[in-house]
């Protein structure tokens, strides 16, 4: 197995996922939508009752659109990690996912470019999200969308681990609907996506604490400080920490001889 | 490389839980034989595919692929095998040629040498006019003539076949079944072929009887027939299975 059998491996991997994206069309507009539909009605109506203090990375009073970006950012990402984890369910009901377990490569190079295949999709939503925004008058220093790009690409992959390691798990596709009550809904609301910590912290201590344990938290955060040209260290930190955790917790759910594919008890 | 079997299978017990799938199964295949692993239903021939594949692993037994352990050595062994699985799993969504080079990718084929073995494979099957048409346009059939293509592509000393006859007409499982015959014929690959449909044994095969997990009988249909003091395939399979289940 040269370098070059695993760079073929990773455009073909990175191929198929463009592939059936492009033919996934709804899938693009419906990851698109969601997120416009927080910042043209959700924001737009709570302009007025959510002020803002001035709070780092911003150096003045700002509107609420203009905080919730970040995190709507952050929203495209989790929900392009979940649906990776979908159609890694639906690969495996469909048997697809024997072709890519039974190839010749090590599982752990297989799953990281299925991750980073995922990735790139949500970072391409990110971006027209991003021209929307700025469209409807959201604007960034001009420099923060190119230093927004790593961040973007450090939290879609902490997500999409996440969603990688839920695939493990999830026997049969009808079983995600408690993805989106269980992990997605508390992950996005437990953050700093839709308000400022210190917020949550004057409502409740026990909830600001959940939320500081979110690594979705910090995947904002990280993104909130790039976007405005700044490194949020600790943010990075605890980002990159959770994106091990999550990674190598999936390669040990779909390792043959540990993982979670031979307690369920039968080939399919 | 002759000694080598394609196949070798040692001492390989797999349970789920407290239930033997698999106990104490050996056998080899060597290249150029096409071996018909015979059983009923739930006797393990699935859970033997997907250890062979190395989607499970046991910790009981040996399993090697043109002498690579799948255990110790996976990349060498996968590398070494064609696999058509019983549930079909081809991207419908996606060309037949596109499924191809997709698979050639991960055998890290470039495009060129993938090209020319896609058009090798599907002229081979007859498919090769087909190659732009969205797998989801093509019968079971033809969808399962372009699995064995795929199988085939990167060129494997082993070639496993879980009952890819299932839910085929006729005419289709013949020319199937032909077809494969024809392939451990002409070079020296191995066929490994699962099955419950007697029909589908050529009087030169190996017979593999595999049942509730263990080996019942393993030879030739001459030496398989005597040893289950039967004259007919049919026969001996319900000698060596419905016997043991009476008793």
């Amino acid at each position: 197995m040269n370098v070059m059998h695993y760079l073929r491996a990773f455009k073909g991997i990175t191929g198929r996922e463009l592939l059936r994206f492009v033919h996934q069309r709804e899938r693009f507009i419906s990851a698109l939508v969601r997120p416009l539909m927080w910042l043209f009605i959700f924001a737009a109506g709570f302009r007025s009752t959510l002020g803002v203090a001035i709070i780092p990375p911003y150096e003045t009073y700002i509107l609420y659109e203009v905080y919730i970006t970040p995190g709507l950012l952050g929203m495209v990402q989790l929900f392009n990690g979940m649906q990776s984890s979908l159609s890694m369910v639906y690969d495996r009901e469909m048997g697809s996912m024997k072709t890519l377990l039974t190839s010749p490569l090590p599982r752990w190079y297989l799953l990281t470019c299925k991750l980073l295949a995922g990735v790139m999709v949500s970072v391409v939503q990110a971006y027209v999200f991003l021209l929307i925004a700025w469209l409807y008058g959201i604007e960034a220093p001009p420099m923060g969308y190119l230093t927004v790009l790593p961040a973007l690409l450090l939290s879609g992959l902490m997500l999409g681990a996440l969603g990688l390691l839920l695939s493990s798990f999830i026997k049969q596709l009808e079983n995600f609907a408690g993805v989106m009550n269980f992990v997605i809904f508390p992950m996005f609301f437990l953050s700093s996506a839709l308000y400022p910590l210190w917020k949550i912290q004057e409502s409740s201590v026990l909830l600001y604490r959940l939320s500081q344990y979110n690594p979705f938290t910090h995947a904002v955060e990280l993104i909130r400080f790039a976007l405005y040209e700044q490194f949020n260290v600790q943010d990075c930190l605890i980002t990159l920490g959770a994106l091990a955790f999550f990674l190598a917790a999936a390669v040990i759910g779909y390792n043959p001889s540990k993982g979670m594919m031979q307690r369920k008890g039968g080939p399919n | 490389m002759s000694n080598i079997p394609a196949l070798g299978i040692n001492g390989l017990s797999y349970s789920y839980g407290p239930k033997k799938a698999l106990n104490q199964v050996s056998f080899n295949v060597s290249a150029g034989q096409c071996a018909i692993l015979l059983g009923p239903n739930g006797a393990g021939k699935s859970t033997l595919f997907s250890l062979i594949t190395h989607l499970y692993d046991s910790r009981e037994g040996h399993i090697s692929i043109a002498g690579h352990n799948i255990k110790t050595d996976p990349c060498q062994a996968l590398a070494r095998l064609g696999v058509v699985f019983q549930q079909p799993t081809l991207d419908l969504d996606l060309s037949v040629a596109q499924n191809l080079r997709y698979h050639a990718a991960l055998h890290g084929m470039g495009r060129k040498e993938a090209a020319k073995r896609i058009q090798e494979e599907l002229q081979r099957q007859g498919m090769f006019e087909r190659a732009g048409e969205k797998v989801r346009q093509l019968n079971g059939g033809h969808r399962r003539r372009v699995e064995i293509a795929r199988a085939l592509l990167h060129r494997p000393r082993l070639l496993l076949l879980d009952e890819p006859t299932v839910g085929l007409d006729v005419p289709s499982r013949k020319a199937m079944v032909d077809h494969v015959h024809e392939l451990t014929r002409a070079g020296d690959m191995a066929v490994l072929w699962a099955t419950h449909l007697i029909d589908e044994i050529h009087s030169e095969d190996r017979l593999i009887v595999l049942h509730a997990g263990c080996i019942r009988a393993s030879g030739s249909v001459p030496e398989v027939l005597e040893s289950a003091g039967a004259t007919t395939v049919g026969e001996a399979f319900e000698q060596l299975t419905l016997r043991r289940e009476a008793a």
